[in-house]
Order: structure tokens, then sequence, then C-alpha cells
């Protein structure tokens, strides 16, 4: 374990910053411009990876544990959530032959 | 020592008052009456006991204290009680009076549905008048100003399902109303000015300022504007001839003998201040002799047998205001107790009359109702002697009093004076020859129906008519050999004021020579009526037939009423309409209309945000959280 940290810390911190927003920006482009469903899901995924990257390289920088701790939150949290994300993709696929999300715009006043 | 029990005076009639009026519905009507005059009878006996205790002790005033009623910074107000001449004598007027008016009343109201309601608000209104009379600072008396004014509007409304007599009810108290705000506005001054409202604390007081203070000016101008509320003086007389529309006792009660004496107690309760301003007592007596003349000139062609008497008790209040402008205090409360006496038997003798032509008030539509009548006619011929003036009836000594005060103080206010006392001999005797002398002029129903009114209705007759014959006898005066005893009596309540100024003695010739004139004066008017009503049998023309400009004038009260319709009732109309329509209609209701009908505006226009695009939905998202990041950066 002690070589994992020292590797990681070999790395500056700003690169491992600049590395996850870059990840990050990806992310939020593809959940704003793409149009299925799928590849959003996908988007949303590389957000929460950019995040938990960041995550762990503070964590080893600093030497705190809790950041570690927060990871595994994470990706318990998207694990739980693609699950539920997916079968609402199915559902929706049987319905309207599709999984582009501008066919569902009846979520209106 | 009775004077100490003298708070059981005002709660015999609120006694009576909780009785008849919790068991209007069960008590019977026999038993109603009772009570009613019972309790009035008690509080009149505890009274004449008070009366003859204060005049037989050296000390003249004290002060009965109750309990603690309003403790608030520096006001003080305790309920408490004054006993002084001033006091005991009113406590026998309202008390006796009003003890006789109610044994009348058991005859006269006997048909009524609404007896006991009836008795109910005669006791309060006894209860009322009595904490007017006993409060020993202008507060308590302030309760008792209102409480009567309340009552009076109850009673006149009393057969409220005739719209004129419920908005001749109103009309006294919005009147009421208007003079009373005068009254407190003037005990605020009063308070700011001497730190207190007891009268024991503020007169000592004002007794020390010198004379035309600003202050106590202003307090007794708006005390007497309080006065021509109460008291129906110019400008505020019009709803006592409208107050007829109540049953006739409560004419004779309250619209003769009591209520409406008030604000001459008052200003006589307060004569210290009234003394320190000289200003203000000319008004007074310029107010008082003009509605005097104003009255009586209306009186003089009236055909309602209680209009008359209306205008005439107007008239006489004014000579009374008269008497208080001049500095002739006791004159002008002589002429309120003689006033009382006389006043309350000319209105039970035209309820009787009433009563027997089957509530015809017409005059045209009576007379010659001497042979059926005959206990009514002999107690109001004796009624319209006194107030006419001739000697040794009771109003004699008491108006001539106020005629001799004025005279020291300007010729021109006693030759007017007696002018007016002229119009009242007159429209007395008018009233009493149309009524009563001639032949009867009513339908064979009325006439076969005529009949003497029941005891209990000549019995107090009898003895009003008795008191007005001698009650000027309490104070004669020097010049006719009298020992004067109502002014020795009064001495202690005016003396602050007597000895601040220089009383000119006439001399007794003189005094002769006044009296002469003016009871010559009342012969003659009399006479004349004699002759034009009685041996000519004149009668007044009616409603529709032409009249002289003078007497239509007279008859239509001047129009006083339709001048302050147009004056005051018009634009006040015109204004609260204009109100209700622009103001409240455009403003206010546009304000609220207005905001509401915005956010349904901007609501239509905000809605086209949410288009049902996902991609917007998220797109928005993330602008807004980079617009909180760059707020946190830039901010914090």
């Amino acid at each position: 374990m002690e070589s994992v940290t020292q590797t990681i810390q070999g790395v500056p911190l700003n690169h491992y910053i600049l590395f996850s927003a870059i990840i990050f920006s990806i992310g939020v482009m593809g959940v704003l411009i793409r149009r299925n469903a799928i590849v959003i899901f996908m988007s949303v995924e590389l957000m929460l990876n950019a995040v938990n990257l960041l995550f762990t390289a503070f964590s080893a920088h600093k030497g705190d544990a809790s950041g570690q701790v927060f990871v595994f939150f994470v990706m318990a949290l998207a694990a739980a959530e693609v699950a539920v994300g997916l079968a609402i993709i199915v559902m929706i696929y049987r319905n309207t032959n599709s999984t582009d999300i501008n066919v569902l715009n009846r979520l209106k006043w | 020592m009775l004077t100490n029990l003298v708070w059981l005076v005002p709660v015999f009639p609120l006694v009576g008052f909780i009785i008849n009026g919790l068991g209007r519905n069960v008590l019977p009507k026999g038993l109603v009456g009772f009570i009613g005059s019972a309790v009035v009878l008690l509080s009149f006996a505890l009274s004449l006991g008070i009366f003859f205790e204060l005049n037989g002790s050296a000390s003249k005033s004290s002060i009965i204290y109750l309990f603690d009623w309003i403790q608030a910074g520096g006001l003080y107000a305790p309920f408490s009680f004054q006993v002084d001449p001033l006091s005991s004598i009113m406590l026998l007027i309202v008390t006796g009076i009003g003890f006789l008016i109610h044994v009348y009343s058991v005859g006269y109201m006997h048909h009524d549905p609404g007896f006991a309601k009836f008795f109910s608000y005669l006791n309060l209104f006894v209860f009322f008048m009595l904490l007017l009379v006993l409060g020993s600072n202008y507060i308590v008396m302030f309760i008792g100003w209102e409480g009567v004014g309340l009552c009076s509007y109850l009673l006149i409304g009393f057969w409220f399902t005739n719209p004129a007599y419920a908005s001749a009810a109103k009309k006294a108290f919005i009147m009421n109303r208007i003079g009373d705000l005068g009254f407190l506005i003037a005990v605020f001054l009063i308070f700011n000015t001497f730190g207190s409202i007891e009268f024991a604390h503020v007169f000592p007081q004002a007794a020390n300022l010198a004379p035309n203070n600003e202050v106590v000016t202003l307090i007794t101008i708006l005390l007497f504007i309080g006065a021509t509320g109460k008291s129906a003086q110019i400008p505020l007389f019009t709803w006592l001839p409208d107050a007829m529309a109540g049953p006739t006792p409560v004419s004779a009660l309250i619209h003769a003998a009591t209520m409406v004496t008030a604000g001459i107690y008052m200003i006589a309760r307060s004569n210290i201040l009234f003394t320190l301003a000289p200003y203000t007592l000319n008004i007074i007596s310029i107010i008082g002799l003009a509605t005097a003349i104003l009255a009586a000139t209306i009186a003089i062609t009236q055909t309602d047998i209680k209009k008359v008497l209306a205008y005439s008790t107007v008239s006489q209040l004014g000579y009374m205001f008269l008497g208080l402008g001049v500095g002739a205090y006791t004159g002008a409360f002589f002429h309120v107790i003689t006033h009382a006496f006389f006043k309350a038997l000319l209105f039970l003798g035209a309820g009787s009359v009433i009563h027997a032509v089957s509530n015809e008030q017409d005059m045209r539509s009576m007379g010659g109702l001497k042979k059926k009548l005959p206990i009514t006619y002999a107690t109001m011929l004796i009624g319209t002697i006194a107030i006419a003036g001739l000697p040794p009836f009771s109003g004699f000594f008491s108006k001539d009093e106020i005629l001799a005060h004025a005279y020291e103080h300007s010729k021109v206010l006693w030759i007017v004076g007696v002018i007016g006392a002229m119009f009242t001999s007159f429209y007395m005797f008018r009233m009493l020859f149309l009524t009563f002398n001639g032949s009867f002029r009513g339908t064979h129903e009325q006439e076969h129906h005529l009949h003497e009114s029941p005891k209990s209705m000549t019995i107090p007759l009898m003895v009003l008519a008795f008191l007005s014959v001698v009650g000027g006898f309490i104070n004669v005066p020097k010049a006719l050999h009298g020992n004067q005893w109502l002014s020795n009596f009064l001495e202690p309540v005016f003396f602050a004021s007597n000895s601040k100024v220089s009383e000119v003695h006439l001399e007794h010739s003189t005094e002769y020579l006044l009296m002469a004139i003016s009871v010559l004066c009342a012969v003659i008017a009399a006479y004349i009526a004699y002759n034009r009503y009685s041996k000519n049998q004149h009668v007044p023309v009616p409603d529709t037939a032409e009249r002289g400009v003078l007497a239509n004038l007279s008859y239509n009260k001047y129009y006083v009423d339709e001048i302050y319709d147009a004056v005051i009732a018009k634009p006040l109309n015109v204004l609260s309409g204009f109100f209700y329509r622009v103001i409240d209609k455009r403003v206010i209701d546009g304000l609220v209309n207005g905001l509401g009908r915005t956010t349904a505006e901007a609501s239509k226009g905000l809605r086209l945000l949410q288009t049902g695009n996902i991609g917007f939905y998220i797109f928005m998202m993330v602008v807004g959280i980079v617009a909180l990041l760059v707020y946190g950066v830039y901010n914090i």
C-alpha cells in the first residue's frame, strides 16, 4: 500500500485536478449535447469517476483516508443509479422504440 | 350618615333595569310597573334624606370614594361620587320627576307590547343620569353623559318599526356624538393642563389662573360644544324636535326635564373655568339667546302639539344658556328646576291629550277638550301660565332672574330676551286654546272615544302642577322680600366664580320695572293668542294651503334641516360617493386586483420556459451551477 500511495504522490496534485476537470467537462458536454439516453448515462458515469479520481488524489496527498471512504460511497451509489436508470431506459425503449430523450417532451405545463 | 350610602341611589334603578330587562317576557305588567317605579321611589327617598342631611350639615361637599377605576401613568380616575348642593338638587329632580313619570308611564304605556322593555330602558336612563350628576370627576360624568345619550337613542327609537322614528333616533344619537367629541377633547385638555380630572383638584387650580387664559378658553369652548349637543342649542338643536318620535313620557323625562339639562349642569359644575373665560361666556349668551328666539319663532306656527313643546324646550334651554352666559349660574340652575316641573307637566299633559284623542297629535284636529279632560286642562293651564312667566307661578321667578342678569350685562340681551318671552307666552297659550277651547275638530269616532286619563296619569299631573305653582318660591328675589334660599344653598358651588366677578346689583325700582315689563309683554301675548285662537276660533291652515313668507319660514323650521342637508349631508354624501367610486373602487381595488393580475400575467410568460425538453432542463441546471460557482468564487 505504501508504494501505491507514493506512486500517486509522485504525480503533482495539479495534474490530477486538471485531468479530473477535463474528464468532468467531457462528461458535462456529453450530457448536454448527446441525445441517446445510454450515452448520457455514460457521460454521467464519467463525471462521477472524475470526482472519484479527485477524491483519491486528495486523499493520498493529504494522507487522509476519509476521501477514499467517500469514493466507495460514490461507487455504490453509481451502481444503484445505473441499475435503476438502465431499467428506466429499457422501459422507455419498450414504449417508444427509441432511446432519444427528446422524444420525452411531455413533461411541461 | 345617609351621604355615605349615596351609591345606592344609582344602584336602585340599575337593579330595576336588570330585573325588568331580564324578566321582560315573564314578569306580569303590573309587577314590571311596580318594580320600575318603586326603585326610583327608593332612590328618591334616599336622595331626599341626603338632601336634608346636606342642608343641615356645615360641610357642603363630600366625596364618596367607591373604588379605583383607572390608574395608568399620571391618570388616576377613581369611581367616586360627589355630594354637594348642586348634585343633591339634581338628584331630587331626576329621581322625583323620574318617579312621577314612571307612574304616569304605567297608565300611558299600558297597551304597548314593549311595556317591560320600556320600563327597563327608563330605569337604565335614570341610572346613567344619576351617574352623570353624581360623578366627582369628568370621566364618571362622561360615562353618564354617554349612557343617557344611549338611552335617549333607545327610547326615541322605541317604536323602531316605523322608519321615520328609527331615523329620528339615529339623528339624535349622531348629533349628540358631535357634541360628545367636543366634551371628550375638553376632558383631554383638562387632564393635560391640570394633571387631573377630579373636580376637587381641577377647580382650585383653575381658580388661581389669570382670566382669559387661552387654554381655559379653549377648554370651555369645547365643553360648550359638548353642551350644545346634549342640550340642543344652535347648531346642534335639530335633533330635539325629531326626538318627539319617542313615547311621550320619554319626551317629558329625557327631552324636557333631565337629560337636556345635562349641558347646563355640566357648565354650572365647571363654573369657575367659564368665569375665567369671558370670551366663551359671550359666545354662550349669544348662542343661548339666538336659540331661544329661533326656537320660539318656530314654535308659534307648529301644529303638532309635541313639536310646539319640543321647540319650547329648545327655547327655554336657550334661556338657561343665556343665564349661564351672563354669569347668572344660580338663575340658570333655578330655571332648570322650574322648567323641569312645568315642562314635564306640559309634556305629560300633552301625552294625556294624545291618549284621549286616539294618538292624534295635530292640534288642528283637536279643540274643545276642556270639558272632557278637566284635570288635564287645569294642570296644563297651570303649566302654561308657569312657562309664560306670569307671577306668582314658578316660571316667572326663574325667567325673571335670568332676564335681570341679562339686563345688568347688556340691555340688548334683555330686550331680545323679553321679545322671546313674549313669543313663549303666545305659542303656549295658542297651544292651550287650540287644544282645549272652541269645538272639537276631529272625527266622530275620536269624539266618541274622548275620556279623561286614568288616575296613574292624572296624579303625576297634579303633583307636577302643584310644584309648578310653588316651585318658584325657593328663590324669591330680594326685591320681592324673598330670602333667596336657592342662591344661599348653592353659594358654596359658585363661591369661587362669584368672588371673581364684582356683581352690580340692580336698584329695586329697576327690578320692579323689568318685572312689570316682562309680565305685561306676556299678558299682551297671551291676550293676542286668546283673541285669535279662542275668541275668533282661528285654526291654522292645512299643510297644502298658501302661507305668508314669514309664516312659511317658521312653519318649515327655517329650513334648518334642509340647509344642513344641503350644506353638510349632501357634500358628505358626494364626497363619500367620490371616495367609494374613485379611491375604493379604483385605487384600493385596483391595487389588490392589479397585484393578482400581474402575478397571473408574469406566470403566463414564465411558464413558457418549461418546454418539456430534457436537454434544455439539464442545460439550465448546468448554467445554474456555474452561476453559483462564479458567485461563490467572486463573493466569498
